[in-house]
């Protein structure tokens, strides 16, 4: 077994804490786990991209190559298409539908959108709204792993306890409220669309 | 097979595997050695590894680890460490190694008699640098023991090796990273229990070994060079150095170093198979082995992370039996960085299918200062103190504020280097400029600012220097800086700039107006002024605020 992700967004999203928490989770899973990740300038407010791969063999590798990834999971719109040739012929995208526009122009968004939705497997996900529901909008990027555990060969309660410790010493408040963004994200993809790979 | 026995099956191996950054596998490897102080200056992609150290640090109460004023005041804090018998780790960013050369060259020559092993990370794509240069060529240069991770288990195992190699040939080691392992986690077995501190212990004969007067270099230097044979012996039987010989396949071979491994295993379909692969992780390389490949195959492809250095040592100028292939024939580009689809592509190996939508073109997004960011505040002052005149320059530096290049602020003219800023302003002044501006952050400052403003003030230069006094390393993730921003104007002073002509003012939206004022002031005064622009980086102001308790 072998999963691939693109983990793209803007610097300052939270792109690193939604790979780690995946990547806790696979390990949990028990799979050989390599997370590659931007640091220094990209991380102001620029592009950025984390490369994650897991698998039941080592995995040598720290990048995804172009066409390898089963999965391109965006906290943004522009930057979840801007990664679109690391996409696998018969990959799944899933990605937060608000936009980040810290840009000179930003491309109108429908469009933007429009091209998301024409892909045979993209998942557009209202993460900031269920960020909200969920209590807070810091917990966006937790719905967004909830929206996209469909996909990944992780059980769901693993993620679950994966987000637990992530968040225990912050107290059971902030606890469950991860939780519940998890289940909000979870909840958002249709689970017969978004079959995942079984090992 | 299902996924739970898939899980159940590997449970074992996660429990003791310890999850980390290629720095972090390296300071870990370091302590693991039983390292007592390490030091460096924060630099993209290499400061997780003394902050990895700090961390255990304030946990456990040592190492010592600390951030110094540059890479040169950090390698030499590491060598008095070394002096006394202590093993010390000195952290840097590539173009960091540049700024302590002098120590790093000559400390080959002393007699090393307690670990020293020095990490330089290089940055190839130049993700966060001004340049791609590397490491692997100054190791080379210092005429010491090089070694070159492949994955984190290499840098964890490497670093805690390089230290008894450092004593065992009483030379520095370096260990080399790239950014794309020193920005990678993945599973780690610290495998035996850490190391003890050393004893404090002076070298027996200092003025032997320590004290590099020429008549005691010359007979040092000579022995570096009988060092030489021996540092070749030992790689040729490093098991870092790896060949397995293709029977079947008489025609092509494969030689990679460092990461270059995995993007070649990556691209085939069973590792254990393939044509004659010869693995290089150590330098200097293993000769013997490189000869039995070549004596086995026609052709190679190099595949390095970096300047193709090994390609170079093995095609050297005279004719051989062997082709070469790498970077310099085109077979992988020379700048960059590697990727396992450009050695796909230097396997001849068709592209993966991939998605594509046609005519889809996407505007960029550079990287920008933080909304609400002082430095805004000081450009918008900047530029309207430098309004009217016909011509001007402003050198600047390496920081945040470096975004500053960039629209809308389009603020400043230069990056060279640490600290460049203001010499260049000078040199500018001298040869007839004005305005003359140099810009630079307080850590860049403190870094290397000082020394250039000695020649600017004995020269009475007609420059000003506006400091960007943000409290904080904000670029690199806020660390504290050497000194508190407090301390700078009694620098400026000490070194002798006129009170009356360093300025400080507040770096924020509403003084914009009271700035601009300040800074045409000192730019119309005709001699040496330093403004210095304040205000706390938000970024470092979170952070602060999240310490104390406070609302992250
Ligand atoms: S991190 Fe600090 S110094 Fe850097 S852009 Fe943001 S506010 Fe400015």
């Amino acid at each position: 077994m072998r999963y691939d992700i693109i983990l793209a967004g803007v610097g300052g999203q939270g792109v690193l804490s939604v790979a780690s928490l995946v990547a806790a989770g696979a390990l949990r899973g028990g799979y050989h786990v390599k997370q590659s990740e931007v640091h220094g300038m990209a991380q102001r407010g620029g592009s950025v991209l984390a490369h994650l791969r897991m698998g039941s063999r080592p995995v040598h590798s720290d990048i995804v190559p172009v066409g390898g990834a089963d999965l391109v999971l965006g906290m943004e719109p522009i930057e979840a298409l801007r990664h679109l040739p690391y996409l696998s012929a018969g990959g799944a995208i899933v990605t937060a539908v608000e936009p980040v526009r810290n840009m000179a122009s930003y491309p109108d968004l429908e469009g933007i959108l429009g091209k998301l939705r024409s892909l045979p497997k993209a998942f557009l996900v209202d993460a900031g709204d269920l960020a909200r529901r969920a209590g807070s909008p810091k917990t966006v990027n937790v719905v967004m792993v909830g929206a996209a555990s469909h996909l990944l060969p992780i059980f769901p309660g693993r993620l679950e306890e994966t987000i637990r410790e992530a968040f225990a010493a912050k107290g059971e408040e902030t606890v469950e409220m991860n939780l519940r963004a998890f289940r909000l994200g979870r909840e958002a993809v249709e689970p017969a669309r978004a079959q995942g790979p079984r090992a | 097979m299902s996924e739970i026995l898939v899980e159940r099956s590997e449970e074992a191996r996660t429990t003791s595997a310890v999850v980390l950054l290629g720095n972090e596998a390296v300071a870990l490897g370091a302590l693991h050695a039983g390292i007592s102080a390490a030091y460096g200056y924060p630099g993209t992609p290499s400061t997780e590894i003394l902050e990895f150290l700090q961390a255990r640090a304030a946990a456990d109460g040592r190492p010592v680890a600390r951030w110094c004023a540059n890479e040169k005041t950090a390698y030499e804090a590491a060598l008095g460490v070394v002096m006394v018998g202590k093993r010390a780790l000195v952290s840097m960013k590539h173009v960091g190694l540049n700024v302590a050369a002098d120590p790093f060259v000559n400390s080959a020559l002393l007699g090393i008699h307690a670990g020293l092993v020095v990490v330089s990370c290089d940055d190839p794509g130049m993700h966060s640098s001004q340049n791609e240069q590397d490491s692997r060529h100054l190791a080379d240069f210092a005429r010491i023991l090089c070694l070159e991770p492949a994955d984190q288990q290499e840098a964890f195992d490497m670093a805690r090796a390089a230290f008894d190699l450092s004593e065992r040939f009483a030379l520095p080691v370096m260990v080399r990273l790239v950014t794309r392992l020193a920005h990678s986690r993945a599973g780690v077995l610290p495998g035996e229990p850490p190391a003890p501190e050393r004893t404090l212990r002076k070298p027996e004969d200092p003025g032997r070994t320590w004290t590099l007067l020429p008549s005691i270099a010359r007979a040092q230097w000579r022995r570096v060079l009988r060092t030489q044979r021996d540092l070749r012996a030992w790689a040729e039987e490093s098991p870092w150095n790896t060949l397995r010989l293709d029977p079947g396949n008489r025609d092509f071979g494969i030689v990679t170093a460092g990461i270059g491994r995995n993007y070649y295993l990556d691209n085939l379909n069973d590792p254990a198979a393939g044509p004659s692969h010869l693995h290089i992780g150590t330098f200097p390389i293993p000769a013997g082995k490189v000869r039995d490949l070549a004596r086995h195959v026609r052709s190679v492809l190099v595949i390095e992370d970096g300047y193709p250095i090994v390609e170079r040592m093995l095609r050297g100028v005279l004719t051989s039996g062997l082709e070469v292939w790498g970077k310099e024939t085109g077979h992988l580009p020379g700048d960059g960085e590697l990727t396992p689809d450009l050695v796909r592509k230097a396997l001849n190996k068709a592209p993966r299918e991939s998605f594509n939508l046609p005519g889809l073109s996407l505007p960029p997004r550079p990287p920008q200062l933080c909304q609400g960011c002082p430095h805004r505040d000081s450009y918008a002052a900047l530029h309207r103190a430098l309004e009217g005149f016909p011509e001007t320059l402003v050198a600047a530096d390496i920081g945040c504020y470096t975004l500053g290049a960039l629209p809308p602020f389009q603020a400043i003219e230069s990056c060279v280097c640490m600290g460049a800023s203001i010499g260049m302003a000078k040199g500018a002044s001298d040869a007839g400029f004005r305005p003359a501006v140099a810009v630079l952050g307080d850590s860049t400052f403190l870094h290397s600012g000082v020394t250039p403003l000695m020649d600017a003030v004995a020269a009475d230069a007609d420059m000003t220097v506006l400091i960007l006094d943000n409290g904080t390393v904000g670029m690199t993730g806020t660390q504290e800086t050497v000194l508190p921003s407090g301390r700078i104007r009694e620098i400026v002073l000490g070194v002798g700039v006129p009170a009356e002509h360093c300025r400080i003012v507040d770096a924020n939206p509403h003084a914009v107006d009271a700035m601009a004022k300040v800074l045409r002031e000192e730019i119309d005064h005709r001699g040496i002024s330093v403004v210095i622009a304040r205000r706390e980086c938000l970024e470092s102001l979170r952070r602060h605020r999240a310490e104390k308790g406070g609302r992250p």
